[in-house]
């Protein structure tokens, strides 16, 4: 600690820290542009000089380090003047537009002009005038007004891990702008806007649709991945027309997903495929939109039909992990009031033998914060850059700090990580793999490895990876994270206790990318079968008279698609609550219910490190739609179901939940199976991702991302000798084809039309076709042995 | 070639014989190298190198003139990896010794900089060589390969413990690449764009590590002064002032060229070695150390004596030693618009009060050069000279500001006239006479 | 349209191999400006797929290979006459002819800086200061060779020698 004085007052500070954040600690605001807490220092806009005692000149407050005995001032006739000779530069270049800039209300420039600038310039000189870029659907620009803070340049460099934007040129002409040609296309892109002091870069689907300060806003959660982002909502005339990050450094920092910004779009959707508005049911196969009485009357007596017919049991629930635990809560409550235990809202999970062997609900394992003090980490199967944005940003970080972090997977995508070690291997060799990497940790800690792995030994790369995960300086600073195709593999269950073996000699964590924004909180909510009850799979492998849908899309959101819609399409009645409609649904449901998306209801979501996070509606219900929660609370009375009188979303959360509290308990990742290391594949394996822009109902009808480079359609990729080995190039149309099935199968829609695509980082014998999108939902499970064949 | 004369010659010593007397065993017959070997074979402390070269009191001659034994004190013995670098980027306008030295005698640099190497601790070097001089560059690396050839670089040196090896980067044309640390940047393969300070190149330089930057000349001295010893080097200048130092003069005189003088040579004693003031003609102003430097009227400046402390009295600077000669043919406007052109062309772009003021200051001083002048115009002028400079991170926008400043203060009236009449107090054809271009071709002038 | 013409010679890969081995196995990038000399010489110019090429070679964003193509003035982002000549006219050339020997070099070939003849055979550039002002008026050809004392009869010689 040194001890400076800034403006008259003493305080002591960390050594090495700078005079803005010396500042900033005691509360005094010093003007900048250029530096931001999160990016390195650029010290290039100058509008953060001070005065230092015994300096001749001014100094920049965000890189000049304090020093013992300092003496700072913020406000002195120096510090003053030199803020507005700064001022006055950054203005006679800037176009002034104020009126018609959607930065307007909310501009660094325009606060700062009004306290450090002059009413008027000399400038008279012509204004420079700088050409606008397309940075893609997503940001639009005004490049007149950019002030060359290059806050972007150092976002994309630093922390999106890809340098997508430079300033070129030099001098005055100098400009900022992607390489010719080229878009902003990570899935952060949209935090350039933010980090923007001025109105050079803004969202492209806000543009021009309100002036800020028309704006109302709430604070609210995103419904996405299991990280839980907080957002800010802003609404006009009940309408969210923006989403902006609630700043929350436990959770997303400062940042947003592209997919958490922008998905708000899909609640203004519209169309066949758009909103559902108003309560409908099938007579007669035609649908007729009614009263809400008519609808829940007429779907409370098709389940009370059905359960009476045939017992509870030929009903099935499928609960999108997206839903709020309320109304997992009252779904899976209402479904066991009616004497079924076929309750799951783990879509795309295909392992279900750690049922009743869990010990507590799975969860991350640790805190979202301590993951940035991981030193040693490795990743299994996970599509981590698209799956969990901001956790590979902060992975990304501890790797510039020299943390190691090391990737076990059957894709090797780019994560813009410094990787240490990585082991790209065939989905079905997963298992082998990692019980590789227990097997050469346990070499290295002298100690005796599960003997049940011991046919598979030790080969180089998991050496390797171990060798990295012991060179940690303590244990408790090593993790293990399963993401979601671990946890969607065919042997999950192996996987987890592999990584259980390995965190246990590492003495140090492990745990889940929670999938979705209720991945915990489906637990804690009770949304999973127990005794006979079937799991999500189970309850589609072996058809049910009747489903209750929830919020998800099963022909697109479960493991396998195919095979949801086959079931769904046979069943006698399927209820769906659903804030969106679409031509699958009106085929296979009887009853349509309206509800609310999480904007428009209030609930909670738990996070993958189990924190409860519970929120408003930030506008209201649109049409007739109504909160689920409500909805499912009047279908448990209209079917006489007990415990259905909860007034408000806080009492479901507090019933679910035994109160309020800031993180569930019972998180606990140990499972007692006997790992399985056999090896079920045999041929041409589907590696599927599920693309983060089909992930969930929502992100799906977001026009402006459905436009973005991760949006692209799914093709069938091949690393180069699997290419060869089919007879294919790159750019070939191809038939894809669920093994067995053989390809002149006239009708047959196991098979879908893609095009080859070359993609390297394939393991041999793997061909890569996303999952979640309507061109591939045929192709059914996610894990599966195909066959491709060239047109 | 630059004609050149000297008084005391020692980085010129071997000059004068065209392109012939460059190779390394030329250097070596006038006793090159041997000053490395003296220092390899007796096993030198590094701390008694640096202690001489501190006793010579040579001072950088890239312009700031900061005691060189000083700043190769800086570098923290134990790092691991550590540079050398030398700054032959030469682009202040007016300067053009560094060129010369290269091309002259590449090796005195070359030798200086493994001294500089092993009195630091360093095993790298580079020199970055600026953009236009190419064949300087080729001849750099051809002096290279026979150093690398003759075992004075590369693993240990003349059988020594010592490694060092040296490379070449040349620039493409930025002449803020000159700023030590846009320098840095640009071998790192980036734009020049300078960092701020600090940390110091001394401990956060090339790739991040500790790095002693020089430029060529003061590299090239390292020699000479290891050979006579620090104090006799000293005293060959003024106190304070030590050594020889080549001058570039240009302009308005009879033999433009580089002149080897000691330190504190009178001035008028300079012009005359550069052969006098072209067509006898009179002395306007001298900007006495590279553009950068403010310019002095003539009076003053033959007044002065060649030393930092001499120049810095008189209210300009030594800088590069770049003595820009002009005579009354010159329009102190026009040539301020070009020298403010210049800085607004090369201003790097990063720093707010330099990327928008060198243009500010270029746009005002082309107006008023231009006719379209106001009364306000010089007010303005040094009001925003003043917002710009000590205001951002190099000191290109002090650069471009001292011209501007010193023009108008010595040369007020021309700029009033130039407002008032719309047009130069010197007369378009004199002012064109001046440069020699045309008469020079003209067959009549002959005589 | 033959995207094998838009690719650079073995031979230039070879000289930019040259090059990344004067730095640090790790720090490929300090390379960039002599690949993109290396480029330059052998395409002319810097087309936005050269400059791509050479930032894949060595491991950088094709951004920052424009930042420097676009920062250093000597490159060509756009075609260039077969002789590039850069004539410099600042303050110490200017009072030595500089100015004056760009304007003749104008007459002469009936262009501005900046402007290429119709044949395609000159470019006319003006520079900045090229650290040889008391050889002025300086000029340079194709960037590498630098004129010295270039009074009416040398450009005229120059310009005879340009075929
Ligand atoms: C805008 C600017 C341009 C510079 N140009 C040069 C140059 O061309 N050559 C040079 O040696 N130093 C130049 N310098 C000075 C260098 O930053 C640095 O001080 C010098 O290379 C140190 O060497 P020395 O101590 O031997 O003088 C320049 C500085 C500035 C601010
Ligand atoms: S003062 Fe000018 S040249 Fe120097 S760093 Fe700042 S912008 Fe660049
Ligand atoms: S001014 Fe032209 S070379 Fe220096």
């Amino acid at each position: 600690m040194v001890e400076i004085e800034i403006d008259g007052t003493t305080l002591q500070v960390v050594e090495g820290s700078t005079i803005i954040e010396a500042a900033h600690q005691m509360g005094t605001y010093i003007p900048h542009f250029c530096y931001h807490k999160k990016l390195s220092i650029a010290a290039n806009c100058r509008m953060c000089l001070v005065q230092v005692e015994k300096a001749p000149k001014p100094m920049p407050a965000c890189a000049t380090p304090v020093a013992n005995g300092m003496k700072v001032f913020t406000h002195s006739e120096l510090a003053v003047k030199a803020q507005k000779a700064v001022m006055e530069f950054l203005l006679i270049n800037h176009p002034l537009d104020c009126p018609i800039c959607d930065q307007g209300g909310e501009c660094q420039l325009q606060d700062l002009a009004v306290g450090y600038g002059e009413s008027a310039s000399q400038y008279e000189e012509e204004k420079r005038v700088v050409p606008d870029k397309d940075l893609g659907p997503l940001v639009a620009t005004d490049m007149t007004r950019c002030i060359n803070c290059t806050r972007c340049i150092r976002f994309t460099a630093e922390i999106a891990g890809f340098m997508e934007l430079g300033q070129s040129y030099r001098g005055e002409r100098a400009e900022v702008m992607p390489f010719i040609g080229k878009t902003v296309d990570t899935e952060l892109s949209g935090n350039i806007i933010d980090l923007c002091p001025v109105g050079a870069l803004t969202s492209k689907p806000f543009r021009f649709s309100a002036r800020t300060w028309e704006l109302s806003r709430r604070k609210s959660v995103s419904p996405h991945d299991g990280l839980g982002s907080n957002l800010i909502m802003q609404t006009k005339h009940h309408r969210v027309l923006r989403v902006l990050p609630l700043e929350n450094e436990a959770i997303n920092e400062c940042w947003l997903t592209d997919k958490e910004r922008y998905s708000y779009q899909g609640l203004n959707s519209e169309g066949d495929n758009g909103r559902l508005t108003k309560p409908m049911v099938k007579q007669g196969g035609e649908w007729k939109e009614v009263d809400w009485n008519v609808a829940l009357d007429y779907a409370a007596h098709a389940l009370r039909d059905v359960a009476k017919t045939h017992g509870g049991s030929a009903i099935g629930g499928l609960l999108s992990p997206h839903a709020t635990l309320e109304e997992m809560y009252l779904a899976q409550k209402l479904l066991r009031g009616l004497g079924s235990e076929n309750i799951d809202f783990r879509l795309r999970q295909s392992d279900f033998s750690a049922d009743g062997k869990r010990k507590g609900t799975p969860w991350l394992g640790m805190k979202i914060a301590e993951i940035g003090e991981l030193d040693r980490v490795l990743v299994v199967g996970s599509f981590l850059r698209k799956d969990h944005p901001l956790i590979a940003q902060r992975l990304r970080q501890s790797a510039k700090r020299g943390a190691q972090v090391s990737v076990l997977h059957s894709a090797d995508d780019d994560l813009l990580i410094k990787l240490e070690a990585r082991a790209i291997v065939a989905p079905s060799q997963l298992p082998a793999q990692l019980a590789e990497v227990v097997n050469a940790v346990a070499a290295l800690k002298g100690v005796a490895a599960d003997p049940a792995l011991a046919k598979v030994g030790a080969g180089d790369t998991a050496k390797k990876i171990a060798a990295s995960l012991v060179s940690g300086s303590e244990g408790s600073k090593c993790g293990v994270l399963l993401g979601n195709f671990a946890q969607q593999h065919p042997q999950a269950a192996t996987l987890n206790v592999l990584a259980q073996q390995l965190a246990r000699l590492l003495g140090g964590r492990f745990g889940f990318l929670g999938e979705a924004a209720n991945s915990v909180g489906g637990y804690v909510a009770k949304a999973i079968p127990t005794g006979d009850g079937l799991n999500a799979a189970a309850m589609l492998n072996t058809p049910r008279q009747a489903y209750v849908v929830v919020g998800a899309e099963p022909e697109l959101d479960c493991a396998d698609g195919a095979q949801a819609l086959a079931s769904l399409t046979q069943a006698a009645a399927v209820v769906v609550l659903s804030p969106f409609k679409s031509q699958a649904m009106l085929d296979y449901a009887a009853v349509l219910l309206p509800v609310s998306p999480f904007s428009e209801t209030s609930g909670s979501f738990v996070n993958t490190e189990g924190r409860v996070q519970s929120f408003y509606a930030a506008a209201k219900p649109l049409g007739e739609s109504r909160p689920a929660w409500k909805v499912l609370r009047v279908l448990g009375n209209l079917l006489k179901v007990e415990g259905f009188e909860q007034n408000s979303s806080e009492e479901v959360r507090d019933e679910a939940l035994g109160g309020a509290p800031e993180f569930v308990s019972g998180l606990e990742n140990a499972v007692n199976v006997a790992p399985n290391l056999e090896a079920a594949a045999n041929g041409l394996e589907r590696v599927a991702d599920v693309p983060i822009h089909f992930a969930d109902s929502l992100v799906r009808r977001a026009p402006a991302l459905q436009k973005a480079a991760d949006s692209a359609v799914p093709s069938a990729r091949m690393n180069a000798a699997t290419l060869v080995k089919h007879g294919l190039l790159a750019g070939d149309a191809v038939k894809v084809m669920r093994s067995g099935i053989q390809s002149d199968g006239a009708g047959d829609t196991a098979q879908v039309t893609l095009v080859a695509q070359l993609d390297n980082g394939l393991p041999d014998n793997a061909l890569r076709v996303a999952a979640a999108h309507a061109d591939t939902q045929a192709l059914g499970a996610m894990f599966s042995v195909l066959s491709v064949e060239k047109i | 070639m630059a004609l050149i004369d000297t008084i005391n010659p020692l980085l010129t010593t071997g000059w004068g014989k065209g392109d012939a007397g460059w190779s390394l065993k030329d250097y070596e017959a006038r006793g090159g190298y041997a000053q490395l070997k003296r220092i390899l074979t007796s096993k030198m402390s590094q701390d008694d190198l640096i202690a001489e070269v501190k006793k010579s009191v040579l001072r950088g001659r890239g312009g700031a003139g900061f005691p060189t034994g000083l700043k190769w004190s800086f570098m923290p013995k134990a790092a691991p990896e550590k540079y050398v670098v030398c700054n032959t980027d030469e682009g202040e306008p007016g300067t053009f010794k560094d060129r010369d030295l290269l091309r002259f005698d590449p090796h005195s640099t070359i030798e200086g900089m493994i001294i500089a190497g092993y009195a630091v601790g360093a095993k790298r070097g580079y020199n970055y060589i600026h953009g236009e001089i190419f064949e300087i560059y080729q001849r750099f690396e051809a002096a290279l390969d026979e150093a690398r050839a003759a075992g004075y670089l590369g693993e240990n040196i003349l059988g020594s413990e010592f490694s060092f090896d040296l490379f070449a980067h040349h620039g493409w044309g930025a002449y803020i690449c000159g700023e030590e640390t846009g320098l840095l940047e640009s071998i790192e393969g980036k734009k020049g764009q300078p960092r701020f300070k600090p940390p110091f190149p001394a401990n956060f330089g090339l790739y991040g590590k500790p790095t002693t930057i020089n430029n060529t000349e003061t590299f090239a001295a390292i020699p000479f002064i290891l050979g006579m010893g620090g104090e006799a080097y000293l005293n060959l200048g003024k106190p304070n002032n030590g050594g020889t130092k080549l001058f570039s003069v240009s302009g308005h005189v009879n033999r433009p060229g580089n002149y080897e003088v000691p330190m504190g040579t009178p001035f008028a004693k300079l012009l005359e070695m550069a052969g006098g003031m072209r067509g006898g003609r009179k002395l306007k102003a001298v900007i006495p150390g590279g553009s950068s430097a403010p310019v002095l009227p003539a009076d003053v400046m033959m007044d002065c004596t060649m030393d930092y402390d001499s120049i810095a009295k008189a209210g300009s600077m030594l800088g590069s030693g770049a003595v820009i000669v002009m005579d009354e043919t010159v329009c102190m406007v026009k040539a301020l618009e070009r020298l403010s052109y210049f800085y607004y062309e090369e201003s790097c772009g990063q720093c707010t009060p330099c990327r928008e003021g060198t243009g500010w200051l270029y746009r005002v001083v082309h107006r008023i050069e231009h006719g379209q002048g106001r009364q306000e115009d010089l007010d303005l002028l040094n009001r925003v000279t003043d917002n710009m400079m000590g205001k951002t991170i190099c000191a290109l926008a002090d650069a471009a500001a001292f011209p501007v400043r010193s023009f108008i203060k010595h040369f007020k009236s021309e700029f009033e006239y130039h407002v008032e009449h719309k047009k130069c107090l010197v007369d378009p054809e004199v002012q064109r006479a001046g440069s020699g271009f045309f008469r020079a071709s003209s067959a009549t002038e002959a005589a | 349209m033959d995207k094998q013409n838009d690719m650079l010679s073995p031979e230039a890969f070879r000289k930019i191999d040259r090059e990344v081995a004067k730095y640090p196995a790790e720090q490929k990038q300090s390379a960039i400006m002599a690949a993109l000399v290396i480029a330059q010489d052998e395409k002319g110019w810097l087309a936005q797929e050269v400059i791509a090429e050479v930032a894949g070679y060595l491991g950088m964003a094709p951004i920052a290979a424009y930042e420097v193509a676009s920062f250093y003035n000597m490159y060509n982002l756009k075609p260039v006459g077969k002789y590039k000549l850069t004539v410099c006219t600042n303050l110490p050339c200017a009072l030595s002819g500089g100015v004056h020997a760009a304007d003749y070099v104008k007459e002469k070939l009936g262009i501005d800086f900046n402007e290429t003849t119709a044949d395609g055979k000159f470019t006319l550039k003006e520079g900045e200061c090229m650290g040889a002002c008391g050889d002025a008026p300086v000029m340079l050809v194709n960037d590498k060779r630098m004129c010295s004392f270039m009074l009416p009869e040398q450009i005229d010689a120059l310009l005879a020698e340009c075929k």
